[in-house]
């Protein structure tokens, strides 16, 4: 941005006086004081007191740095593939029987519901869908970890957050068929839910927006748990999104954005291998999402997203040093492998081998994992996930029935919300609306709406 | 054309009603010049006051009275802004609260929208809405569409302002301007203050309004007095939107414009009424979207011939808009077709030659009126 250097020139010479260096000198910002001393380097010294870099020691060796795999940052876990808790002396977690199978419980119902809603796009019921099979373990582990009223971001495959929070099947499925019973009135996209109750932000299609966003809310709680003496109720933003938006410039806005500022943000990238086609050998070079982290000063984790309990565990600590030191930013990199097609937009067997997919189903996923785990413990087995799966299908298939038959949501809700208030020409042209259905009674059906004609009278009428 | 007919339906503007605008009193603003500083004339009455010290004292005023209110932007703490505009609101009001941004549109932006949807109410500067252009999918995409697409669930008060327009001796990719860009979005609300008064009583609007609101300022704008009425002195003073402002009243031709061009049209208006005695009526737009067609339809009713004169691009522009509106709604008043006057269709030169002839100037402004009028 060399040009707006030149503006600001122009202006300091054109309209006012150069302030900066007074300014500089009067008000020096403490941060950048614990930074570097204003005093140049001193002599004979073998480290760099430059602004930009402290604490670098000098050398005469001409190195370039380079990644190498040797040096990847490791990735944390607490189980292995057969369910066995890898570190015997670290003893049992902190999780309860009934917990453990809560979350077991509603992995499964998330699968279920995505091959439901899945085959339901491909019947012409819905437009669109996507699915987060093999990524549920990040979902459900991550958010049992957080307050249920920490304000979350999410990208578009994280239905197991949801459903940890509390969204129930009818909640869900009335979004992807925009019923009367949908909380975004019919707006958006299926599977971009948003819930007030739920303090989940309303899913936006563009890639890595809720990044920054994520940031700045992470800054309204930051002032606000500094006016809240209670600690326990202080509260962080959690914001999710996969390997591929990492590559968006949002990505480093927003980590760079929440590291000066000191904003209490736990950034969850999911890195599932794929971005729609594009694998992560295309998409980036170095280690990962989580070598970028340590680059923007952001404490980093890597972990193993297969196992629910490693993610649950490092979500939680990463909450408290979100909360240490008046906030700070934190940054986990769960590892999986996207199961799914990217969305029903996507045939994936295009650019992956089955066999790949396959593989990956059968020998390591998050739901097999805790199964294990829990046959390991004798709190699980074959009758138990019997019962389980055929619960499951009939309440997805029950929702699903009953959004099949719900009525849309009302006809005047079209142009409500696109100003707080609406204007007085929304309120004309919802007149004439009024008018035109009630001239060709024929041409449309309003029974389809919820409230029917009555209730557009109505709202028109109120709106008078 | 239908879903046009649809969204702004004539019969309400036709429909002899009690007009809802306050009657505009005559002020005499001549175009102001650079030499006119900033002067006390007595302790009551109106004074002299900058843009930037009008857009200053609305910003602190609004802080003062609202917590949630905050500054974030390039500059914007320690250096008072890149234009001196938030001057002294570090020392005020901390650094909390007025937030220097690392050199990051699309992400401080976002920062912005973010903190809006969390309930604060960010005031987000974009040195100029040129360097706007990288974070326009925060904008639009994210803060003008949010509150519909949650279904109603969350509103983003937060205000995006800055210089936009025309600006001297900078070229192509810092000097044009982005009314249209913004005005043709459902959701923002969109306002461009031309004096003193508009700036402070549009931003403090803007701060209050629950929508997100663009303040297009103008850079050229910024160090010219305007007098201050002793309302608007106050620190209650608004400024509804969608409310023009007749700068200067006539019976002969209406000249509809905005931002920076109100100046240079009131000096046409001069030219006009010396050269050839008409009285052209200058409409000050103050508000894009919403837009006070009932204030031009009025005023074309009266003189029968419209000009719209603006500084974007010609196509697609501020213009085009305000004379398809004036021909859906007042075609039958009009004894000419209406004529607009624009930035010429090229990215703005840097040699100042080039640039002069690239915007509308008070001579072209007045050739055009002459022509329109037949005089």
């Amino acid at each position: 941005m060399a040009s707006r250097r030149v503006v600001q020139a122009l202006r300091g010479a054109l309209a006012t006086p150069p302030l900066r260096l007074s300014a500089a000198r009067s008000r020096v910002c403490f941060q950048c004081q614990q930074r570097w001393s204003s005093v140049s380097q001193r002599q004979g010294s073998d480290r760099v007191n430059f602004p930009g870099a402290v604490n670098s020691s000098f050398t005469t060796d001409l190195n370039f740095q380079r990644a190498t795999e040797a040096d990847a940052m490791p990735t944390y876990r607490y189980l292995d593939q057969e369910g066995q808790v890898i570190d015997k002396a670290r003893g049992e977690p902190d999780v309860t029987d009934d917990e453990l199978l809560g979350y077991y419980k509603t992995m499964v119902t998330v699968s279920i519901l995505d091959l439901i809603m899945f085959d339901a796009q491909r019947q012409g019921k819905v437009s669109f869908y996507m699915v987060s099979q093999g990524e549920e373990g990040i979902g459900v582990g991550s958010s049992s970890a957080l307050r249920n009223d920490d304000p979350l971001f999410l990208q578009y495959r994280e239905h197991g957050v949801f459903f940890q929070r509390g969204t129930t099947l009818d909640d869900f499925i009335a979004q992807c068929f925009s019923t009367k019973d949908d909380t975004g009135r019919g707006r958006s996209m299926p599977v971009h839910y948003g819930s007030k109750k739920h303090h989940v932000h309303t899913i936006s299609s563009c890639l890595a927006t809720q990044l920054p966003q994520a940031s700045g809310a992470a800054y309204a709680r930051k002032i606000e748990n500094a006016r809240n003496p209670n600690k326990d109720e202080h509260r962080v933003v959690a914001c999710y999104f996969g390997e591929g938006a990492a590559s968006e410039g949002d990505f480093h806005a927003a980590l760079n954005i929440a590291a000066t500022r000191s904003c209490p943000v736990v950034f969850i990238c999911r890195n599932n291998g794929y971005a729609i086609s594009t694998s992560t050998l295309e998409q980036y070079k170095g280690d990962g999402i989580a070598s970028r982290g340590v680059g923007y000063g952001v404490d980093t984790i890597r972990v193993d997203g297969n196992d629910i309990l490693a993610v649950r565990e490092v979500t939680k600590a990463a909450r408290a040093l979100a909360l240490s030191d008046g906030g700070r930013p934190v940054l986990i990199e769960a590892m999986s492998y996207r199961v799914s097609h990217h969305s029903t937009s996507d045939d994936s067997f295009a650019y992956r081998a089955k066999v790949e997919v396959e593989d990956w189903k059968r020998r390591d996923n998050p739901i097999t994992r805790l199964r294990k785990y829990m046959e390991n413990k004798g709190i699980w087995d074959e009758e138990k996930e019997k019962q389980l799966r055929s619960d499951a299908r009939k309440q997805v298939l029950d929702a699903y029935r009953k959004a099949e038959k719900e009525k849309w949501p009302p006809l005047a809700n079209m142009l409500e919300d696109v100003y707080a208030e609406v204007t007085e020409e929304q309120k004309e042209q919802l007149v004439m609306v009024k008018e035109m259905v009630e001239k060709y009674p024929e041409e449309y059906d309003l029974d389809i709406y919820e409230g029917g004609l009555d209730a557009l009278k109505s709202t028109v009428e109120a709106q008078r | 054309m239908v879903a046009a007919r649809l969204l702004r339906p004539a019969a309400r503007l036709l429909r002899p009603s009690p007009s809802i605008r306050p009657t505009a009193t005559f002020q005499r603003v001549s175009a102001p010049t650079a030499s006119r500083w900033r002067t006390y004339a007595s302790e009551n009455g109106p004074k002299e006051m900058t843009v930037r010290d009008a857009l200053n004292e609305a910003l602190a005023e609004e802080m003062e009275v609202n917590p949630k209110v905050f500054i974030l932007g390039e500059e914007v703490a320690q250096y008072n802004g890149a234009y001196k505009v938030t001057k002294g609101l570090l020392d005020r009001f901390g650094e909390k609260r007025v937030i220097d941004s690392p050199i990051t549109e699309s992400g401080f932006a976002g920062l912005c929208v973010g903190a809006a949807l969390a309930g604060l109410h960010p005031v987000c500067e974009f040195m100029t809405f040129n360097f706007a252009m990288q974070a326009i999918d925060q904008v639009i995409n994210s803060a003008a569409k949010t509150h519909y697409m949650s279904g109603g669930i969350q509103p983003c008060n937060i205000t995006f302002r800055g210089p936009n327009g025309f600006a001297a001796g900078v070229a192509a990719q810092h000097s044009q301007d982005y009314s249209a860009w913004y005005g043709s979005i459902p959701g923002l609300k969109v306002v461009a203050p031309y004096s003193s008064e508009d700036a402070k009583g549009l931003l403090k609007a803007a701060i209050r309004d629950p929508n997100p609101v663009c303040v297009l300022e103008n850079e050229l704008l910024y160090g010219l007095s305007f007098p201050m009425s002793e309302a608007a002195q106050k620190d209650d003073f608004v400024l509804p939107f969608g409310k023009a402002k007749i700068e200067r009243p006539g019976k002969d031709l209406t000249i509809v414009t905005l931002s920076r061009n109100v100046g240079l049209c009131l000096v046409a208006a001069d030219a006009l009424k010396s050269k050839y005695g008409v009285e052209a009526e200058v409409i000050n737009l103050r508000s894009i979207k919403p837009l006070d067609i009932e204030a031009i339809v009025n005023s074309v009713k009266k003189t029968g011939l419209m000009m719209a004169v603006e500084s974007g691009f010609p196509m697609f522009g501020v213009g085009a808009e305000l004379i398809a509106l004036t021909v859906e709604y007042a075609f039958d008043y009009l004894d000419a077709p209406p004529v607009r006057v624009t930035g010429a269709e090229v990215p703005t030169p840097y040699a100042q030659k080039l640039e002069e002839m690239s915007f509308p100037t008070p001579e072209l402004i007045t050739e055009y009126a002459a022509k329109l009028l037949k005089v």
